[in-house]
């Protein structure tokens, strides 16, 4: 019996991925973990290595197409006549889990519907086109499944914010610090954009497609921006002692291949003052109406590569030194620009730092990268007057700003977090003793 | 710039007058964007007005009187020997149909101030289009619309040496009544223009390569026109190759693969269209063109050149004029930034014969192959009012339903007026409507109408 391996499901809301390249051939026996192909996911390219051994009988991919979760990849012969290892060691599972059930059932895509245009008139479908619903994706209401526009306009406001269901089973204790009523879920958000103007009226323009990237930072902006009441509080650190200690250390550090950095540093005082303000490191589940905060700092780091931004994610901050985030950020960050990073890089992150700094500016207000409730933005150090025991003295300040989710905060909660990592930034040794 | 060059800037140039073209042009013009047109002939209405759909239907209607009259007899009403003088024929058909159509496109191109350049558009680059011809011109465009239609494809490795071989343009001019036609094809074109001859007195030879009349369609469709044409036609010929044509002395002599050799009058070679996109400068854009000359586009007829859109048959199967008008307003939609798709289920296709077949959505193993657990019910003409008033018990209704939704899925018709019948087939298909929506809706009795509400009932059960 042939044995197909699917598109494993990628996590973190990922459901499509699109194929780079493959790296076997139709007719090749290939040993189980062996690189089958790359794909290129969200924010990431990822090699997917073959949950199975054996002879590859059928590549159903081609590079550049884009595929959905549970489609099938590629087609082994049949265990036998293929030159194959056995089944049965398969005992470390390999990074895909989807993956591992291997022969049985085929995962039906979607809606169980037969293949071919969704059922729906010309007038419903151009308006799932206008708001840009994808007609596959809609269950129809109608006689005999037909779609509706009501089914259209449904799907397309707010289905996805309200799609998350409340599972609220495993949900770790402590309840968040104002409860009081049964949790309610929220309104669900949904807008859509309204035509474009023609644009040929002034002039030619021209239509390029945006790329994977690109259309998914713009939908998680867009998310983010329309679902989250942001609220901005801006404040400015003194580094000047900090600046000292970087740069004394630098050489010391660069010496033992590490490269040290003023964002390393942020990072250490950012995680330690979310320690001190849960809040800050936490996601809303607005289908339960409970605050979810998490037990563990792990720290999106905003990197800007040729490709588009992408936030790769650094673990446990809260528990390294400032030289093991220096060395695991530097690393991080060499995989992001190279195209290397894997997806456990790139997502369970829970608060991002922006660093605009090497840039220039003087401050910038960022969107939150959802379902995260915070990010920190840092601009340009510079020295400016600043008066000090009735002196006016040159220091280094640092501005930041912190935004934040509205719904989750309010403004001096901000103010205190803010305050808290300021206060660090400006106390090298607390921030280096984590105090 | 050469002396007299003249340079031009529009918002959309459509190459090709026909009707993916002027449709696009049309609706250009309605959503206030300015279109040229680029034809070679100067005129809009394309092979479709002057060498296809509307010239070989104005003959077949000659050839369904001669038909009628000749089923009158049945009836007890004589008429005689009809005696067919072509000149009035030819001279009806170009003026009073041709030239009267012709007429009214250019009077709505001028309600609408779309303008016809004649010469051939080549493309130089994706912003300009030289136009050669009596008026050379640059023409630069901020979009493109390729509509060149298609021609008649010459038979594969026969020569075909004369003007006693005609292509389905030359046989539509009617230079005689030959008194022996060989037809090669059995497709839809060369059954219609075949019985056009037959019903004007040409012993009619049939030649099809491959083992059945109108491949690819419903068997049980096409059976009542093979009875039918079996008697009009002297010989078909299924499953058999022309080897070689070779005109003598006023006569074309044909060797069919094991068959003695035969001599025709004249010989028909109606071996399908292919599209025409040779010579139109597409490598100087970025537009993708395929082996067989087709040129790649997508729902919203866009090619691999964001400025440069094409439609209708220069776009591949099915070559069907009504197709290339729909994809006309559509790529005239997507050029004025709206969320326009050539995402049509049915494209109904209709055969012109006697008796007509006409067909929409999924035939029953097409519908099969789709993954649909279907169910198919028939209505025979023979059980309807109308048909044995018209003296007619051929026709035949199919009905393709999803099993477990009852939405119909594809309609298949055979019999007199099933070109019309089809359009509410269509409907039905387009809009995702089950068998019930059909049952339910009152139809004029008696009519061939009712065929398709009672194959919906009996899907119902």
């Amino acid at each position: 019996m042939p044995r197909e391996f699917r598109l494993p499901d990628l996590g973190e809301g990922l459901t499509e991925a699109e194929v780079v390249e493959v790296l076997v051939r139709e007719g090749d026996v290939i040993a189980e973990d062996a690189p089958l192909l790359e794909v290129e996911t969200d924010k990431a390219k990822v090699e997917i290595p073959s949950p199975m051994g054996g002879r590859v009988e059928k590549i159903h991919v081609a590079p550049g197409q884009t595929v959905q979760v549970g489609a099938v990849l590629v087609t082994f012969a049949d265990a036998a006549a293929g030159a194959a290892p056995r089944p049965a060691a398969r005992a470390a599972a390999p990074a895909p889990a989807a993956a591992a059930r291997v022969p049985a059932a085929p995962a039906p895509p979607a809606p169980a519907r037969a293949a071919g245009p969704p059922p729906a008139t010309p007038s419903t479908r151009r308006l799932a086109r206008e708001l840009g619903v994808d007609l596959a994706a809609v269950a129809g209401s109608g006689p005999g499944g037909r779609i509706t526009d009501e089914d259209v306009r449904a799907h397309g406001g707010g289905g996805r914010a309200a799609a998350a269901p409340a599972a609220p089973a495993a949900r770790t204790a402590p309840a968040p610090a104002s409860p009081g009523g049964p949790a309610k879920p929220l309104a669900a958000v949904g807008l859509t954009p309204p035509a474009l103007p023609r644009f040929e009226q002034w002039g030619p323009v021209e239509r390029v497609p945006l790329s994977h990237l690109r259309r998914t930072i713009a939908e998680r902006m867009a998310l983010s921006a329309s679902l989250v009441p942001h609220v901005t509080h801006f404040d400015r650190a003194d580094i000047t002692e900090l600046e000292a200690i970087v740069r004394g250390g630098f050489e010391a550090a660069r010496e033992r291949g590490i490269y040290l950095t003023l964002t390393s540093f942020l990072l250490k005082a950012v995680a330690t003052a979310l320690g001190r303000h849960p809040h800050f490191n936490a996601s809303l589940d607005p289908g339960a109406g409970e605050l979810i905060l998490k037990r563990y700092v792990h720290l999106g780091v905003a990197v800007a590569t040729e490709r588009g931004l992408i936030v790769p994610v650094l673990r446990d901050v809260d528990g390294k030194s400032v030289l093991e985030i220096a060395r695991e950020l530097a690393a991080l960050a060499q995989r992001v620009r190279d195209g290397k990073a894997t997806l456990e890089d790139l997502r369970g992150g829970t608060f991002t730092l922006t660093n605009i700094g090497a840039l220039g500016g003087t401050g910038a207000i960022p969107i939150i990268n959802y379902p995260e409730v915070a990010i920190l933005a840092v601009a340009r150090g510079r020295l400016e007057p600043t008066v000090r025991d009735g002196q006016v003295v040159p220091r280094l300040l640092l501005p930041l700003s912190l935004t934040f989710d509205h719904r989750v905060a309010d403004g001096a909660d901000g103010a205190r977090f803010a305050a808290d990592i300021v206060g660090l930034l400006e106390n090298p040794g607390r921030l280096l003793l984590g105090l | 710039m050469v002396m007299g060059d003249l340079v031009r800037e529009v918002d959309v140039v459509v190459l090709g007058g026909g009707p993916g073209g002027y449709s696009a042009a049309f609706r250009c013009a309605e959503l206030g964007l300015e279109p040229v047109v680029v034809d070679a002939g100067g005129r809009l209405g394309g092979a479709c007005l002057f060498e296809g759909c509307i010239p070989s239907k104005a003959l077949l209607h000659a050839a369904h009187l001669i038909g009628e009259v000749e089923r009158a007899r049945e009836l007890g009403i004589e008429f005689g020997e009809p005696r067919i003088s072509l000149d009035p024929l030819r001279k009806w058909k170009a003026d009073r149909v041709v030239g009267k159509l012709a007429r009214g496109l250019t009077a709505v191109a001028r309600g609408k101030k779309v303008e016809v350049v004649s010469g051939r558009g080549v493309f130089a680059g994706a912003r300009e289009v030289r136009v050669e011809g009596d008026a050379p011109q640059t023409i630069r465009f901020a979009h493109a619309v390729v509509a060149t239609g298609s021609v008649p494809r010459p038979l594969a490795g026969v020569a075909t040496p004369g003007d006693r071989v005609m292509d389905s343009t030359a046989a539509l001019e009617v230079p005689d009544v030959p008194e022996r036609l060989l037809v090669i094809g059995g497709g839809y074109i060369g059954l219609e223009l075949g019985q056009v001859y037959a019903a004007l007195g040409s012993r009619v030879t049939m030649v099809e390569l491959t083992d059945g009349l109108l491949p690819g369609v419903d068997r049980e469709l096409v059976q009542p026109l093979g009875r039918r044409v079996e008697r009009l036609f002297a010989a078909i010929h299924l499953g058999t190759r022309v080897t070689a044509l070779r005109e003598t002395d006023g006569a074309v002599e044909a060797s069919l693969e094991g068959r003695a050799l035969e001599t025709f009058d004249r010989v028909l070679v109606a071996v399908g269209r292919r599209p025409v996109s040779e010579g139109l400068g597409l490598e100087t854009t970025r537009a993708r063109v395929d082996a067989r000359g087709i040129i790649e586009v997508d729902a919203q007829c866009r090619t691999a050149d964001p400025r440069v859109l094409a439609v209708g048959d220069v776009t591949g199967e099915p070559m069907l004029a009504h197709r290339a008008m729909r994809q006309g307003k559509v790529a005239a939609e997507v050029i004025a930034g709206r969320p326009a798709a050539f995402d049509n289920v049915a494209v109904p296709a209709v055969v012109f014969t006697d008796p007509e077949i006409a067909w929409c959505g999924l035939a029953e193993a097409a519908a099969r192959a789709a993954g649909h657990e279907v169910k198919v019910t028939r209505f025979a003409w023979a059980a309807s009012g109308r048909a044995a008033t018209l003296g007619r018990a051929d026709g035949l209704t199919k009905l393709v339903a999803d099993a477990a939704t009852g939405r119909i899925l594809g309609v298949g018709l055979v019999g007199p007026n099933a070109g019309e019948l089809v359009a509410e087939a269509a409907l039905a298909v387009e809009n995702a409507l089950t068998a019930e929506d059909v049952a339910a809706t009152i139809h004029a009795h008696p009519t061939l109408s009712e065929g398709f509400m009672e194959a919906a009932e009996a899907l119902l059960g």
